[in-house]
């Protein structure tokens, strides 16, 4: 059953001389459990097509439905909802709440979508424990190493039993270990919770583990292989 | 969460927090302490006042303060004296008889308020035998004593024992004179009353006048608090009289006190508005250089009223770090001076002109503090407001961008 399905979606940015067509006319369908690789070169559209699936960014045409939800339909209250309850981020730079550790990075998350105490703590041993920081729940982030830091952040991003994980070039700023460490927890997290992955990514590291390969050029999608 | 969020935010650039934070507290000290000055400078000056010139009550007949004329004395003064006497809420009563004419000694001639009094019962409402600095309170004088104040005997240049005349209008428009002997010379707090201000004996001016009775009943009370009892009784039984409080007698004093709040708001107002644009400055720049996290926390799924909520609060904990020790400080401030004064006698003669003593004790009610707290409250909730819209306007996805 596809988790995620875009029809005919385009975003059009009219600010310049010309328009730029930065997705174009994308039809798209994700089925729950994938780890997918969204790739292209820069300007390609990876992202743009990331932030409306991600609920961030209005389409200009073009419909997303995610699981039961034509998400084009929700105002912009509810799709702050919608992002909370369904959707987990993973960005580039982390991007951790300094002043909070990392189980309360965690924490927070749930704060938010008011869930009790004890389910709280529960999730967040799990959670450390799934990305193997277990020992680091009362550590800042900066207190913790780049790759740490992006472990907490996919914590944080499973926090809310989303449907799907969006991560934009989660690897970009990891040396390699990192990411071979990081590729590995979120794939162990794709098999044994079946939680569907989408990265857009530059990194052949993270392409080469994706198990489906979404190529945009031109915000078009150019190939679509499953490896 | 929000609550630890946004404190430990604060401390996050603690120079810049610690800055605001001490820029909140010396203002608030700074105004509290300021208030608390003119307040113990207003309450000084009401309570000399009181004491030495006005009294708690003042009683006349109807037409006297508008014309001043000497057939105007105070219907059934007699009567209203005995009743007071009796009266366990009075303190001290003196019928007063009042005449305006000219003082002349043999260098001057001045103009003056003349007020004839029975000594002892004015010494129990003004305490004037113990204002006396030269000679004596009406004794070793037999014929018509006058005391003059400092001011007026140094103007007519006259001493203990010199000779003054004194000239007015009787009851029938006549000009009288009548020479009087300097017993004594006294010294208030207030310089202009003291230049104005001529005591005799009542039955002397009354003799000279052609009166008989009083034209001003001056009333002290035990008990400030009993003023509305007594006053309204007063009025009650004697509704041919015009019975005054000392907020109608001398209505510029009252208004000090009675618009002492509006006062003290404006003033603070004024302080925490300057203070303000420090707080907008502060909590903007925590937002701007937070623009990063902000959208990260949208994009999560942080909601509008969350995201100001958190900026509000970081705000209101500056200023409710700081507005405390600001006060706590004036407090200790005023608690101090209030005890051991304020002493302003390098300009003492300046204060005295207008009637304010040159110790002055600084007070301010706990009511104040409260008040000048919701104030602070309030221009909290108001600085948060743009610093919080400048947040709720940020795109999540620009953000994002950025990331």
């Amino acid at each position: 059953m596809a988790i995620i399905e875009t029809h005919d979606l385009s975003k059009v940015y009219d600010e310049g001389p010309e328009p730029v067509h930065a997705v174009n006319d994308v039809d798209l369908k994700i089925e729950e459990g994938e780890f997918t690789a969204i790739v292209g070169p820069s300007g390609s559209g990876k992202t743009t097509l990331l932030n409306m699936i991600g609920g961030l960014d209005k389409p200009s045409s073009g419909s997303i439905k995610i699981d039961t939800t034509e998400v084009t339909d929700l105002k912009k209250s509810e799709l702050i909802d919608f992002r909370l309850n369904n959707i987990g981020f993973v960005f580039q730079a982390y991007n951790l709440i300094p002043v909070l550790t990392a189980g309360e990075n965690i924490e927070f998350v749930m704060l938010l979508q008011k869930r009790p105490k004890a389910e709280r703590d529960k999730r967040i041993k799990e959670l450390l424990q799934e990305v193997g920081l277990e020992g680091k729940i009362n550590n800042r982030p900066s207190e913790l190493s780049g790759g740490q830091q992006q472990r907490v952040a996919v914590a944080r991003a499973l926090a809310s039993k989303p449907k799907f994980v969006l991560a934009d070039e989660p690897s970009a700023n990891l040396d390699s270990k990192s990411t071979e460490n990081l590729l590995d927890m979120m794939m162990t997290l794709n098999k044994e919770e079946s939680m569907t992955f989408i990265f857009s990514t530059h990194d052949q590291r993270v392409i080469d583990r994706a198990r489906r390969v979404i190529t945009l050029v031109d915000g078009k999608i150019a190939s679509d292989v499953k490896q | 969460m929000l609550l630890t969020v946004a404190w430990r935010n604060i401390w996050r650039n603690k120079a810049r927090s610690l800055v605001i934070m001490i820029a909140i507290a010396l203002g608030l000290w700074a105004g509290a302490f300021l208030m608390a000055y003119a307040f113990g400078v207003a309450k000084q000056r009401i309570q000399d006042a009181i004491a030495s010139e006005i009294s708690h009550i003042q009683i006349h007949h109807p037409e006297f303060e508008k014309e001043m004329l000497p057939i105007y004395t105070i219907p059934n003064g007699d009567g209203i004296s005995e009743e007071l006497h009796a009266d366990s809420l009075v303190a001290g009563v003196s019928p007063r008889v009042i005449a305006a004419g000219m003082v002349g000694s043999a260098n001057n001639s001045l103009g003056g308020q003349f007020v004839g009094i029975t000594p002892e019962e004015e010494d129990k409402v003004t305490g004037l035998s113990t204002k006396i600095i030269e000679g004596t309170y009406f004794e070793g004088v037999k014929r018509n004593p006058i005391l003059l104040g400092e001011k007026l005997a140094n103007k007519l240049k006259v001493k203990e024992r010199s000779k003054v005349v004194l000239t007015f209008q009787d009851v029938n428009g006549e000009i009288v004179a009548g020479a009087f002997r300097v017993v004594g010379i006294y010294r208030t707090h207030n310089t202009t009353f003291d230049e104005m201000n001529l005591f005799v004996r009542a039955e002397d001016l009354n003799s000279l006048l052609g009166s008989k009775g009083h034209h001003q009943m001056a009333i002290l009370l035990k008990d400030v608090n009993n003023l509305k009892q007594v006053k309204s009784g007063l009025i009650s039984n004697h509704s041919d009289a015009l019975i005054e409080d000392w907020k109608e007698v001398a209505p510029e004093l009252g208004l000090i006190i009675d618009s002492f709040d509006q006062y003290m708001d404006i003033f603070i107002g004024i302080i925490l508005l300057t203070l303000s644009f420090g707080i907008v400055n502060t909590m903007l720049m925590a937002v701007l250089e937070r623009v990063k996290e902000i959208g990260m926390l949208m994009a999560v799924g942080m909601n509008k009223t969350r995201i100001f909520s958190m900026i509000f609060l970081e705000t209101l904990f500056i200023v409710m770090f700081a507005a405390p020790l600001g006060l706590l400080l004036a407090m200790a401030t005023i608690y101090y001076t209030g005890n051991v004064g304020l002493d302003l006698s390098a300009v003492s003669d300046a204060y005295a002109s207008f009637g304010f003593k040159s110790r002055i004790y600084p007070e301010l009610e706990f009511y104040y503090y409260m008040r000048i707290m919701v104030l602070v409250v309030i221009a909290a909730i108001l600085s948060s407001i743009y610093p919080a819209i400048t947040a709720l306007r940020l795109n999540p996805v620009e953000a994002i961008r950025k990331l």
